[in-house]
């Protein structure tokens, strides 16, 4: 017999790995980037390539520079990608370059890389961009014309000249608004797709939109309106999952969902900004490690004295 | 039909299981047999006999004065060849045993049968512990002893667990389809011992022949207390907590054992054994061991206890291409060997990986996916008992129940990572409980 293998059990694990959700997660994004391609033109497509290669090259350079091995895993692509996605089309490319260099350098990799982040990069690079060049990131073009015809997003036209989009562009996505969050259905089908593969926990989306829809209905606003518009879809079901940020139990997770949900709608209803999304998601990756600590499921044969457990009790 | 209940997480590996149609084979009488002084929990056994004596299959060969033991048999005929304080036991400790060099005639000793009918309990569980049972599921508890609870606990329920959920295993299988009377009667004795009236068989629905096969043989016996019960096949279904879970919707509480619920689960190879030593009187020196995996002819073979491993993986045409590990026990629990060690009572698998099957994949961070805080039957935080154990920070470990931990393997085959979670997590209970 030649020399033997010890390892501890289990001795089979399955095929899923790292690369494997990363590159699904991609191949989810595919219909709502083609749609923002679509609608918006070839400069869209810019800053979507843009984005992506400058994260791939932050990335590589700050491994190198931390002493680290780069891995091609996706998770720069995808950060690259999200960030595109929550872009106005127009946005000039140079501009797109640093803010997809400033998500990975100092939203993830001064974090310690993947995995060790606390807030989502592609929100960071947002809005970061938003603090730097606020008027280039409200200028919106109008879908299909291509020819850079500024408009107002619908919810801009609510906020501020209180004019309702028909819900059915806002399905479809021939609106104005960021590349890759116009097309609700699009971004559902992506969803869908990563829910069925059981990549992502379908209870984050649906509390997120859930409570968006649920408080604008009692606050007396058009609930479909609200969920449709913006950014919501794309941030409930590519923002809102990403596993780094946001907690790993299932009740985290749908505390997570209507805790960010209240932010978009107080943020929309009474905030200054017409959209709260990317805020929502970020304060409350804030408020991540504070779920995950108390949040937990419970154990077999231990009785759940309440809800949360604190981390007080000790020895019970 | 009795309406079920479910065990939270689990995970649905592959199944494997391809000698799942191939009835039990009698293996080749070995030229030569280790029998372990330990192959039990408890204490070590001391050898009955010298260098050179001649001994027959059968015939008890260590003991031990303690309450927690379980006697060892030789379990061929021969000549004690020697008596060592240090040979590798399948668990990866070093024990001592008895090397038993085979004379070929096989002449066995028996006890005599005793008449289950008219035997007190005292003299059941006396003949129970003189044949040396243990568990045979793979924790190899003294079955005289598991069947004495202690003063003022009921036992109100005996399960028989015959789920098998492990991947790649077939050994319960088979002996559930070819001898399911032998363990209805088995289940009987145990019954009886513990004045119990009600009673399940457990076994996972992907094994219908088995389910099959069980009901008739209960129907044959006319016991009424038995109910042989159709599981969902999902892992780990065969460990004890989940299986009383899914059956009763009882939890033994942390910390505590399963009688205290008033719950005794047995193995259905170890209601066998009780059958051949109560109704036959021999006692347990042979069982069935599934030899499996990258092997030529996996085969469910009936061995004698003590056989070294590389005897039965040439018995099954030796290994298909380049060998890379073999396991003692399935691919979720069981221990990989570095060298040819003997089988023992509890070894229902030998799993032959090759080389590429064996390569142990690349370890990166951990993305918080959450996977196996969902997967696991315990309702742990895996990924924060692997991140506190790798930190020794065993306080906080505690606070998150880390010794809860039935160590399945669940997260980590779950894992997208491949970090080695449960290796950690018995890293850091190995660390809490020295320190105590």
């Amino acid at each position: 017999m030649p020399e033997l293998i010890v390892s501890p059990s289990p001795h089979i694990r399955n095929e899923v790995s790292i690369e494997k959700i990363m590159y699904s997660v991609i191949i989810a994004l595919i219909p709502t980037t083609a749609c923002g391609v679509y609608f918006f033109g070839v400069h869209a497509l810019y800053v979507i390539i843009t984005c992506i290669l400058s994260a791939l090259f932050t990335e590589y350079v700050a491994l190198r520079l931390m002493g680290r091995k780069f891995v091609m895993d996706g998770s720069a692509v995808i950060t690259g990608l999200l960030l595109a996605l929550c872009l106005p089309p127009g946005l000039p490319l140079w501009m797109a370059a640093i803010g997809a260099a400033f998500a990975i350098a100092f939203a993830k990799c001064a974090f310690g890389g993947l995995g060790h982040n606390i807030f989502n990069p592609a929100l960071i690079g947002r809005a970061f961009l938003t603090a730097s060049w606020p008027v280039a990131m409200t200028t919106w073009t109008k879908p299909l014309t291509y020819d850079a015809i500024t408009t107002a997003t619908p919810l801009g036209l609510w906020k501020m000249q209180h004019i309702a989009t028909p819900s059915i562009n806002l399905a479809l996505g021939n609106v104005s608004g960021c590349i890759g969050e116009t097309s609700a259905i699009a971004i559902l089908i992506g969803g869908v797709f990563l829910i069925a593969k059981r990549y992502t926990d379908w209870r984050t989306p649906l509390s997120y939109i859930g409570t968006v829809a649920v408080l604008a209905f009692v606050l007396g606003q058009d609930p479909i309106f609200h969920i449709l518009a913006g950014g919501l879809f794309l941030g409930a079901f590519f923002m809102a999952t990403e596993y780094v940020t946001t907690p790993i139990t299932s009740k985290g997770r749908i505390i997570f969902g209507v805790g960010a949900g209240i932010i978009v709608v107080v943020i929309r209803l009474i905030g200054g900004y017409p959209e709260g999304v990317c805020f929502s998601i970020l304060l409350m990756n804030a408020f991540t490690p504070l779920i995950d600590r108390h949040v937990r499921p419970r154990v077999y044969g231990v009785k759940r004295k309440s809800f949360f457990v604190s981390s007080a009790n000790k020895g019970d | 039909m009795l309406k079920f209940n479910r065990f939270r997480g689990g995970i649905h590996p592959p199944d494997s299981k391809i000698t799942a149609g191939k009835p039990i084979e009698k293996a080749k009488l070995p030229a030569s047999v280790i029998i372990l002084l330990h192959q039990h929990v408890g204490a070590p056994c001391k050898p009955l006999v010298k260098e050179g004596e001649e001994v027959k299959a059968g015939q008890k060969i260590g003991d031990s004065d303690s309450f927690v033991s379980a006697p060892v048999h030789s379990s061929i005929s021969g000549v004690v060849r020697e008596i060592s304080t240090q040979l590798l036991s399948p668990i990866g400790r070093e024990v001592p045993g008895i090397i038993i060099e085979s004379d070929g005639r096989d002449e066995s000793a028996k006890m005599e049968a005793i008449a289950p009918a008219t035997a007190s309990k005292r003299e059941i569980l006396a003949r129970i512990r003189e044949a040396g049972i243990v568990g045979l599921g793979g924790a190899a508890f003294p079955t005289s002893v598991k069947l004495s609870p202690p003063e003022g606990k009921e036992i109100d329920t005996v399960i028989l667990n015959g789920s098998e959920c492990e991947p790649y295993i077939t050994a319960d299988h088979r002996l559930m389809v070819e001898q399911p009377d032998k363990v209805v009667k088995g289940m009987n004795v145990i019954m009886n011992v513990l004045d119990v009236d009600k009673g399940f068989i457990g076994i996972e629905d992907n094994k219908k022949d088995a389910i099959r096969r069980m009901r008739e043989a209960v129907e044959r016996e006319g016991d009424k207390r038995i109910e042989v019960l159709s599981l969902k096949t999902k892992y780990p279904q065969g460990e004890a907590g989940s299986l009383i879970k899914t059956i009763l919707n009882r939890e033994t509480p942390s910390g505590s054992h399963s009688y205290d619920i008033g719950v005794l689960v047995q193995n259905v190879a170890t209601a066998k054994a009780i059958h051949d030593a109560v109704f036959e009187g021999v006692p347990l020196i042979e069982r069935v061991v599934t030899v499996t995996g990258d092997v030529k002819e996996p085969k469910n073979l009936l061995t004698r206890i003590g056989t070294p491993f590389y005897d039965l993986i040439k018995e099954c045409g030796g290994s298909k291409g380049d060998v890379g590990k073999i396991v003692c026990g399935g691919s979720m629990l069981g221990v990989a060997e570095f060298e040819n060690v003997p089988t023992i009572k509890s070894t229902g698998c030998i799993l032959v990986l090759d080389r590429e099957k064996s390569r142990i994949p690349e370890e990166r961070a951990c993305v918080r996916c959450g996977i196996c805080v969902s997967v696991c039957p315990t309702g742990l935080m895996p990924t924060i008992l692997e991140k506190l154990a790798r930190e020794r920070r065993f306080e906080e470990c505690m606070d998150y129940h880390i010794l809860d931990c039935m160590e399945c393997g669940s997260c980590t085959y779950v894992c997208p990572s491949k970090i080695p979670i449960v290796q950690l997590i018995r890293y850091g209970k190995e660390e809490i409980k020295r320190r105590e």
